[in-house]
């Protein structure tokens, strides 16, 4: 599977990189949680706070401002608290960025690498594209744009999915989280690999927000199976609108006590000095795998899941 | 009061639900490509044996249920209560007809049972996985029958009636599988 993954890239010319895992920042992103370590020695004798990247994103994009052109990365991330059927704290992240695409360019070349790395172990029906509004105008009868607390919380309600506390005093992005999680995504890549994108503005992470009503952030996810296997991006490269995301990200993290974490100043230098237009996505391998053998949990295609590492 | 997060989340763990205490039977962890990560759990309410789905926001916390399950010695009926023994400590406990249920009839005297425990009050009550239990009332087989196809009813020393071989007699005693009320063998 690794093979035929770089195959697919040495023949379109995508340089393969490595990035370090350790860093000195963070992703601040509130729905993240990084590990921490601690490096002592020559150059910090007093010793230094280290993360263990959530994805190698951030160098990445260093790379590509740098004028690396197309590149792609085949590596292990970290990510604290998951751990379940589909997350272990510990896995194989492939992520590339092509200079030049945008997410919809870019979210034919995932479908092309999802097929030919499938190719002879599922039988797949030609993909499929929603936006995220057709997906839960389809499957959950609202428009995901417009829809309130209260119109969710009704849908919600209305799938019988209980939840502790009442649901419309949640925020929208939680109760369109729980939608999406709980009633879309069993509908996404039925036989066919789905690819969901035009997120709400909200959710727009990393991605490029679109004008237009309602404005739309330009990233998309790839489904099999009901299961995400990528996201991706048309990637910002406004550092003022980027460091303005991360002090908002800041601010939520502080608001709901989690711990904070320094923001990657050399990520926002990179992108004032220029990031090429591109769009970059995140693949989850262990995933893919897990659907390539048919097998239940991502679990079973670990040599040794977290509970035995 | 004691809580569990949502990363404490296991099969078995004995938590207050509406009130009532309720055993977590299984909990999927669901999270979006970004965004907020929920615990789906499989939730059995052990006052009325009911299972049902439920959403937490991973992080929220849960009260805990002051459920422990003991092994205990089910000693005689008073014929309106079941009385046990934990063996070691002698303590006693006195279970109703909500707690026993349809287990009444495996209960046989000296018999070790499975007694859950809410703030000290029995609220399950499970018999052992198999009985031996003495047939009191059964028609006679035709002799030479040893097959045991079809079989017979017979109503046991605690009241429970269970599908047993024609070679089996009146006075015997068997072995039966009480989760599935099915013959094992003779003892």
């Amino acid at each position: 599977m690794l093979e035929r993954i770089r195959a697919f890239f040495s023949a379109r010319g995508v340089l393969e990189v490595e990035t370090p895992a350790l860093s000195r920042a963070a992703t601040t992103d509130p729905a993240l949680a990084s590990f921490a370590t601690r490096y002592t020695g020559p150059l910090f004798p007093q010793g230094r706070t280290l993360y263990l990247h959530t994805s190698p994103e951030f160098p990445m994009k260093r790379l590509l401002a740098a004028g690396a052109g197309s590149i792609y990365q085949i590596c292990k991330v970290f990510r604290d608290g998951e751990a379940g059927r589909l997350h272990n704290p510990e896995f194989t992240m492939v992520e590339w960025y092509r200079v030049g695409s945008d997410h919809h360019a870019l979210m034919d070349e995932t479908l092309a690498l999802v097929t030919q790395a499938l190719d002879g172990k599922r039988t797949l029906a030609p993909p499929e594209k929603l936006t995220f509004r057709e997906a839960f105008e389809r499957h959950a009868g609202l428009d995901p744009h417009r829809a309130d607390a209260q119109a969710l919380a009704t849908v919600i309600k209305r799938h019988g999915i209980e939840t502790g506390s009442d649901p419309a005093r949640e925020p929208v992005d939680v109760l369109r989280d729980l939608l999406l999680t709980h009633v879309v995504e069993s509908q996404l890549g039925r036989g066919r690999l789905t690819a969901l994108y035009d997120y709400p503005a909200s959710q727009a992470a990393l991605a490029r927000l679109r004008a237009g009503d309602p404005p739309v952030a330009e990233r998309f996810e790839i489904y099999l199976d009901g299961i995400e296997l990528a996201n991706g991006f048309h990637e910002l490269g406004h550092a003022a609108e980027q460091r303005a995301r991360f002090e908002r990200d800041v601010a939520q993290r502080k608001e709901q006590g989690l711990p904070a974490v320094p923001m990657d100043e050399h990520l926002l230098a990179a992108l004032e000095t220029g990031l090429p237009d591109c769009a970059g996505v995140a693949l989850g391998f262990d995933r893919l795998v897990k659907l390539a053998a048919g097998a239940k949990s991502i679990q079973d295609v670990l040599a040794f899941p977290i509970e035995r590492a | 009061m004691a809580t569990y997060n949502t990363s404490e989340f296991k099969a078995g763990l004995k938590v207050m639900l509406d009130g009532d205490p309720a055993s977590i039977v299984e909990n999927e962890f669901v999270k979006p490509g970004k965004g907020q990560a929920f615990n789906r759990v499989r939730i059995r309410n052990l006052k009325n044996g009911r299972t049902i789905e439920r959403t937490f926001k991973s992080g929220e916390t849960i009260e805990a249920a002051d459920v422990v399950d003991m092994e205990m010695q089910y000693l005689y009926n008073d014929g309106q209560f079941w009385h046990f023994m934990q063996p070691e400590t002698f303590e006693q406990v006195v279970a109703d007809k909500n707690s026993v249920g349809d287990n009444a009839k495996w209960l046989k005297e000296q018999d070790v049972c499975i007694i859950t425990l809410w703030n000290g009050n029995p609220l399950v009550v499970e018999p052992p996985n198999t009985v031996t239990l003495k047939i009191v009332e059964t028609d006679p087989g035709l002799k030479g029958d040893t097959s045991g196809g079809g079989g017979k009813p017979a109503t046991l020393e605690t009241g429970a009636v269970v599908r047993v071989p024609l070679f089996v007699q009146n006075g015997e005693t068997i072995k039966v599988n009480t989760r599935t009320g099915e013959y094992i063998s003779r003892a």
